[in-house]
Formats: C-alpha cells, structure tokens, sequence
C-alpha cells in the first residue's frame, strides 16, 4: 500500500520552480531517501509532504489524504524531524517533549513515560533538565529525533538526520532508523552522505534542479548505471557532492 | 479551528512565562507607579482637580488601561516576531495537528490575557493606594481583555508586515506613543482643538480608559458605547492577523 503519491507535484517561490513536477509513491514500512546537491528541492517536498507548505500545482496525497484538504490528520500521524533546529530554547529538554506531545493531544503522564523510554533509546536519559543552549549540536539533533517520535508516527520525515553528527552518533541514529523500520514504520529521509543511502534506503530517488532524475533500489540504480552508488549520483547530477 | 490544540499552545506560553518571567512581574509595576508618581505626586501639585477629581484619581485608572494595553501588544510584536522567526517556535508547532489559524488564535488570546492580567496586578496596587473607589472597576477585568484582543491584533498585522524587528520602533513612536498620550489618560480631551480631539475620540485606547474611569467610580452610563466601539473594532481588525500571517508564512 502507498502511504505517500505525488502526481506532477510543483512548487515555486516566486517566478523560480524549487521543484518543478516530480512523481514518486513510497510504500508503507519501506525506507525511501531523496538524495541531491543543495538546492535540488529536497526539503522543499518534505515540507510539502508535512503539510507545511501547500503545493503550488499538482497532487499529493498522505495515507490516502489530499495535503490541501486534511492537513490537520495528516500531521497527527507524521513524525517530523526538521533540517533547521527548531527546539524550544526557553524550555529544557523534558519540557520540549511534554509540550510538544501535548500538541498532539497526548497527556503528561503518557508524555513523561514516552520522553523516558525515546531518550535512553537516543542516550540522553541524564539530560532532562538540561537547558536546550547546554546541548551540543549532536545532541540537539538526537533530540528532535526523539521528539519526532513522541506521537508515535507511522511515517517518520527526516531532513539531513545525521548532519553534523560525530561518527558514534550517526551509529546510534542509524542504529535506531533500522529499528524503526524493523517495526513496520515508513521513513523518509534526505541526506548527502551517500553511505548513509546506501545503508538505510530500500530505494532512492535523485533529485537536481527541482526534479527526480532517477529513483530505484540503490542496486538496480548501480546495475543500471554503473559503478558505485556515489559514481551514478556523480554521473546523474554533473555535480559533486557538499556537506 | 479546535480548542484543545489552542489551548496546548496557550499552556506552552504560560510555561514559559511562569518558568522565565513570572519573576520579574515586579517590574511591571515599576512603570506605572513611576507614572502615578511623577504625574500624580509632581504634576499633581500644580493640578489639583480635573472633572472634580483629584489628579491622582484622574489618572489611575488610564494607568491600569495603558499597562493592560502595553502588555498586549509587547506580547504580539516583539514577542510573537521572536517566536516566528528567531526561535522558529511556530515551524515547531506547524509539524503538529495544529494549524495556523489555531496558533495565531493562541497568540491572541495569550495577549489578551496578558492584558487582563497586568491590568488586574495594576488595579490591585492602585486599589491599595485607596484610588479606586467603587468596586465596579472589577467588571473592567473581562473590558480589558476584550481590548487586550483588539490590540494584540493590531500588533500582530504590524508583527506580519514588519521587513525586520527594528521597524517595531516606528510602530511605537507613531503609534502607540501618541496613543498613549492622547487617550484622555493624563488629561480630558476637551481641552484639546476640536479637530485633534476628533482623531483622539477615534482611539481604542481613549474608550478603554473612559470605561475603566466610569467604572472606578462606580457609574455604568458610558461603559456599554465604550465596550460596543472596542467590540465593533475588534471584529473588524481581528480576521487580518490570521489572513497576514498565512501569506507571510506559507507565501
Ligand atoms: N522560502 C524560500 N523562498 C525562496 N526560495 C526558496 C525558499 N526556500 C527554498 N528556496 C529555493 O528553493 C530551492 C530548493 O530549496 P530546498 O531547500 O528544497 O533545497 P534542498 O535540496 O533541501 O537543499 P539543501 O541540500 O541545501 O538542504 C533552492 O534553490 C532555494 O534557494
Ligand atoms: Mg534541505
């Protein structure tokens, strides 16, 4: 079953196409990556798909929702992990989960008991009370991880999750998105770390200058192409690769 | 639009504020009871009397209606604007179920309470002070936070239109100040030529100190027109936040 279909999918700002008619389908429990030079269009589609910003012109559908019509449903059951770090600095890092679980209706007792287990799962279980400007970069990342998960989603939307992440780190989200998906829950990432694609992603998708040039198993996309995953990323876009 | 999800929004602002402000409410009282001394006590002196009041009395409750007003609308410029752009606080809520129009509703009614309540502390101390002599000025609790919505909407259009945060300033000096100065709070319009008081009768501001002067001493006369005319703005000013806010965010 699909639980995301774009169908001639477009965005602008302005005059500028940011992505310009994409199609793609992600199945339910699969893992499914958009990889791309900066400025492809990749956040864009994941903030389209979070309902964050209304499609200029094209279809989208969310477990079987139009973006445009049930947003509000829609959000209730993703679990959105934002390239920017949006945590809330005035609150430490127990209140940003009970506060943002409570946006979703979820209670403080169910919230506490849920921040307890996701933060030992991400190994931040010292850090409650723990101001969010004490927290490392890596740290923080790990945290909107774990607060993408509070309302237990079925689809988890993550934007560049390990960037920035020291090698250790990256294990251990690794470690945790292999888990998710050993549970039946359907990840979306982009990412530049071609290793990570390759890793994680049961198919990916590239995307240059706002559309899909390729999108298959990393395998079939190798058989096809030639070469390693990051020789037909070179080869697909004509660019190399930042971040 | 739901309750419950602008209430989750509303229980963030009150844990932050109990958390990081609660704490400094003391100095919310600084203000006022600096204008109550250098008018009341120094201009005071020289005035003795206006509409057959003592100056002090005159001019308490337009101190309670300012500070109310001023909480407001700190609230919705400067402090919305941090939360939308620097603290990325509304990206964070918008990934939830809550929708945009929830969580400007959230901040509007977080501004009105805010003025109810910095009015209500205001009343209290000038209450104290034996300056407000009917109890009827606590029917001006619910006046100020139907005021208090007004102009958290009105901080909020100028919080959605601002290029930047330092345009705030302009939105002061040309408007508030002389809002605050020409509200009837520190003397009566009619001592001012007919066509400035004309403008000056137009402000939100005056008829909220009109009610809470009527009501602080205990007359109901006036109060009904002055609370229609804030009604009357309020339902014209408050569907522009929500339809300025969509455009600036979702563009
Ligand atoms: N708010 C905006 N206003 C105008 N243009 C924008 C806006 N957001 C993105 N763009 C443009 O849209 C294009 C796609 O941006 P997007 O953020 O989707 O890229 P990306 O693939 O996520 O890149 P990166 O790898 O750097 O994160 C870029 O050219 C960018 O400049
Ligand atoms: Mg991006």
């Amino acid at each position: 079953m699909d639980v995301v279909r774009a169908h001639a999918l477009t965005r602008k700002y302005g005059d500028f196409f940011a992505v310009n008619g994409i199609d793609f389908a992600i199945t339910q429990g699969e893992c499914f990556g958009f990889l791309g030079p900066n400025g492809a269009g990749k956040t864009t589609t994941m903030k389209m798909i979070s309902c964050f910003l209304p499609p200029s012109s094209g279809d989208l559908h969310v477990f079987d929702m139009s973006v445009c019509e049930k947003p509000g449903e829609i959000k209730a059951r993703l679990g959105v992990m934002p390239q920017e770090d949006n945590l809330d600095p005035d609150l430490n890092v127990i209140e940003n989960l009970i506060v943002y679980a409570r946006y979703f209706g979820i209670g403080k007792r169910e919230a506490m008991l849920r921040a307890g287990e996701l933060l030992k799962f991400i190994e931040l279980s010292e850090r409650n009370h723990t101001p969010i400007k004490d927290l490392s970069g890596g740290m923080k990342r790990r945290l909107m991880l774990v607060r993408a998960l509070m309302n237990n989603p079925e689809i988890i939307m993550l934007d560049e999750p390990t960037t920035g992440l020291d090698p250790a780190s990256r294990r251990s989200v690794w470690d945790r998105m292999n888990e998710l998906k050993f549970n039946n829950t359907t990840l979306l990432l982009t990412t530049h770390y071609i290793e990570e694609a390759e890793r994680l992603c049961d198919r990916v998708a590239i995307m240059d200058r706002g559309r899909i040039v390729a999108v298959d198993t990393p395998r079939t996309l190798m058989i096809t192409h030639g070469g390693n995953l990051e020789d037909v990323y070179l080869k697909l876009t004509g660019r190399t690769l930042e971040g | 639009m739901k309750a419950s999800r602008v209430i989750s929004v509303l229980r963030r602002h009150l844990t932050v504020y109990t958390k990081l402000y609660l704490s400094s409410i003391a100095l919310n009282f600084a203000e006022p009871v600096l204008y109550l001394a250098a008018f009341g006590i120094g201009l005071g002196a020289f005035v003795q009397q206006i509409d057959g009041m003592p100056y002090l009395n005159f001019i308490a409750p337009g101190i309670i209606a300012s500070s109310a007003t001023f909480g407001a609308v700190y609230e919705c410029t400067y402090g919305t604007y941090v939360r939308m752009f620097f603290q990325k606080t509304f990206d964070a809520i918008l990934a939830t179920p809550v929708s945009l129009y929830e969580l400007v509703a959230a901040e509007l009614i977080w501004g009105a309470l805010k003025s109810a309540f910095y009015g209500s502390i205001i009343m209290l101390v000038l209450a104290l002070f034996g300056l407000l002599p009917s109890a009827l000025i606590l029917f001006a609790v619910p006046v100020l936070f139907l005021s208090g919505l007004l102009f958290a909407s009105l901080a909020m259009i100028v919080a959605a239109i601002v290029p930047g945060i330092e345009s705030f300033n302009y939105f002061y000096t040309l408007f508030m100040t002389p809002l605050f100065l020409f509200s009837g709070i520190f003397f009566p319009l009619t001592g001012l030529p007919p066509f400035v008081e004309n403008i000056a009768l137009l402000s939100p501001l005056h008829h909220l100190v009109t009610a809470c002067r009527a009501l602080a001493y205990g007359q109901t006369g006036g109060v009904f027109t002055d609370v229609l005319w804030i009604t009357a703005a309020l339902v014209l000013v408050i569907p522009w936040p929500f339809r300025l806010l969509r455009k600036k965010l979702i563009k």
